[in-house]
């Protein structure tokens, strides 16, 4: 083992999440929303977060990365709101069936964010982010395969998890598990 | 394939029609009308059933020559829809759905389903049962490192690995049987604290399983640390950078490998982590021979947490007196009709969710685990994600192979230590 190197143990000095201030803790929202006309932050169990529209989506991205220190993105993956029975509403936020969540975090400023957008369902697409975090490359495939969201710009959207030849995304709330027959090799009748 | 073993076995045999089928085959082989003239290199797939791929990887290579130019993952063969399952499942049988995903250490994926769900509840379990948390997830991340080191091992041509790690990684599976009933799949972190109290002797039991991993890791150092083989097979090969691993958002030993001490048990606590004395593992090389070295001292660093598990677990409740949440003791339901009443609901409805969303992320022994949890205020989530850190993780080995040879995919494939059942969910 190489001894321990002191600056780069400095690196967890600076953070501890759950003991920093409210106003620490959302400073990367404040920035995202000054700089983003459009956006909308919201405090979600302690956790900042920030609602931005299609347009910006792909801007937010690049200003957090060149910006903002947002080293990785973590996670980006979908939900689908048909048939919630009560959903979670934001005020200045127009609730679209889909939404797209990004998880962002700063490795120097130990700050997490997260960034939603609204996705309507009758035009399922937003642009990829996998030129400016490279990471994200198989959650935007998965998203794709598994919720039909189209990832304009993505330079090999296939399905990853599903076979090739499948019909429909199965994490759709309308894509119902009984769809597809279950038929027995030696039953006559399928079933 | 056997085109080789055949030759051997066939020559000197006098069956004229075996040494006509013999100089057939040679032929198809030799003519090479498998690949097309006009290309310099070589598509090889590698798996899905292929003993280094842990299961189910299946990886695409184009070779030139012995030289891997580049390397795609393809991945899915073990997607059983587990996220779709979650959405039928209340949030009391939820830990058994996701304590499925990631098999190698099932209690991580149990504590961060059973944090992000007591995050939108707004509850907090009692400190037994955050250190009880704690100690298992501890044990388990041992455990999950030990597999490595078989598997790695085995991997890399190192046999007798495979007999030792198992060995010790089955006393330890032991020991998570005594606390929680099972080997793998626990189901024993439940949202609102642990599912059993801690059985009698734990502390005599516990003691005598970490001593022998703590043999059982020195010896394993004896056998590998220094082994000239071992070295020559692993140093420098598959080197990731710090600002490749960052970008290709890996976590966990891949990214400590680089020189990067990023850990969420001293970043981020959860549970207890800021009040315990450990290290973060790290080395500054980024290739095969520092990942094994990182899971190796992460095993002795996690057998230090359990010491002081051990030594400070707290009296008191091990779970959550709330009965909206936390099932009634047994006796009570004989003589309490509320408690009949509670218990009956919270097995056929579950609990509700008030409305909300939330990522909870914790350190796997592979690396961050993340859940995004969705409620819309009823009893089963509208949308329940698990972050696999494997499922990212398995995008740095396109970087790692680039350029290296076809017999170093193997290394660096188990050098990653991707659980397909977490890629795949």
């Amino acid at each position: 083992m190489p001894d321990a190197d002191d600056a780069r143990e400095g690196i967890h000095e600076p953070g501890r999440a759950e003991g920093a201030s409210d106003a620490a803790m959302s400073e990367l929202a404040a920035a995202v929303v000054a700089k983003f006309p459009g956006a909308v932050f919201h405090e979600s169990h302690g956790q900042p977060v920030v609602y931005v529209d299609r347009a910006s989506w792909h801007d937010v991205a690049v200003h957090l990365r060149d910006v903002e220190q947002c080293t990785s993105c973590l996670d980006v993956t979908v939900v689908d709101h048909l048939s919630d029975a009560g959903r979670l509403v934001v005020d200045g936020v127009a609730p679209e069936r889909f939404e797209v969540v990004a998880n962002y975090l700063s490795h120097a400023r130990n700050r997490r964010l997260r960034v939603i957008c609204e996705v309507p369902e009758h035009e399922p697409a937003i642009s990829s982010l996998s030129d400016v975090y490279p990471g994200t490359n198989f959650a935007e495939r998965e998203a794709y395969d598994l919720f039909g969201i189209t990832f304009e710009g993505h330079s090999d959207l296939t399905r990853i998890l599903m076979p090739d030849d499948w019909v429909g995304h199965p994490l759709r709330k309308d894509d119902h598990p009984s769809r597809v027959p279950v038929t027995f090799k030696e039953d006559p009748t399928p079933r | 394939m056997s085109s080789v073993r055949d030759e051997q076995r066939l020559e000197g045999q006098t069956d004229e029609g075996a040494q006509v089928l013999q100089r057939e085959t040679r032929e198809i082989v030799m003519t090479g009308g498998l690949w097309p003239d006009d290309s310099d290199t070589t598509i090889i797939n590698m798996g899905p059933q292929h003993p280094s791929t842990h299961g189910v990887l299946r990886v695409m290579l184009e070779l030139e020559g012995e030289t891997v130019l580049r390397l795609k993952p393809v991945i899915g063969y073990l997607h059983t829809g587990m996220e779709k399952t979650a959405e039928e499942l209340t949030y009391v049988q939820g830990a058994t759905n996701v304590t499925r995903m990631d098999y190698a250490s099932p209690l991580s994926n149990e504590l961060v389903f059973s944090l992000a769900v007591e995050r939108l509840l707004d509850i907090e379990v009692p400190p037994r049962a955050v250190w009880i948390r704690m100690m298992l997830v501890e044990l388990n991340r041992a455990a999950s490192h030990l597999l490595f080191q078989a598997t790695n091992g085995m991997d890399i041509g190192a046999l007798s690995m495979m007999i030792y790690g198992w060995r010790e990684r089955e006393m330890t599976l032991r020991l998570l049987e005594m606390f929680t009933g099972l080997r793998m799949n626990n189901n024993f972190i439940r949202p609102g604290g642990v599912a059993a109290d801690l059985p009698d002797g734990w502390e005599e039991e516990t003691l005598s399983t970490l001593d022998a991993i703590e043999r059982g890791t020195r010896d394993y150092a004896e056998v590998l640390t220094e082994n000239p083989i071992w070295m020559e097979r692993l140093v420098g090969v598959g080197v990731i950078t710090t600002e490749q691993a960052l970008a290709l958002s890996a976590s966990g030993p891949i990214l400590r490998s680089t020189g990067f001490p990023w850990d969420l048990r001293k970043a981020q606590p959860y549970l207890a982590y800021d009040e315990v004395d450990f290290d973060v593992v790290y080395t500054s090389n980024g290739d095969c021979y520092d990942r094994y070295l990182i899971r190796l001292n992460e095993i002795l660093e996690s057998v230090k947490i359990v010491r002081q598990c051990i030594e400070r677990m707290p009296a008191g409740d091990y779970r959550i007196q709330d009965r909206k949440v936390t099932p009634p003791p047994r006796a009570r339901i004989d003589e309490s009709m509320e408690a009949l009443i509670h218990h009956f609901k919270l097995f056929t409805e579950g609990f509700k969710v008030p409305p909300g969303e939330t990522y909870v992320a914790i350190e796997s022994p592979r690396g961050e685990i993340g859940c995004y949890l969705v409620s819309d205020g009823t009893g089963k989530p509208v949308r329940l994600h698990i972050r696999g850190p494997s499922f990212y993780n398995l995008q740095t080995t396109a970087a790692m192979a680039e350029g290296t040879l076809v017999a170093d995919t193997v290394a660096i494939i188990s050098s990653v230590d991707p659980i397909l059942g977490e890629v795949d969910r």
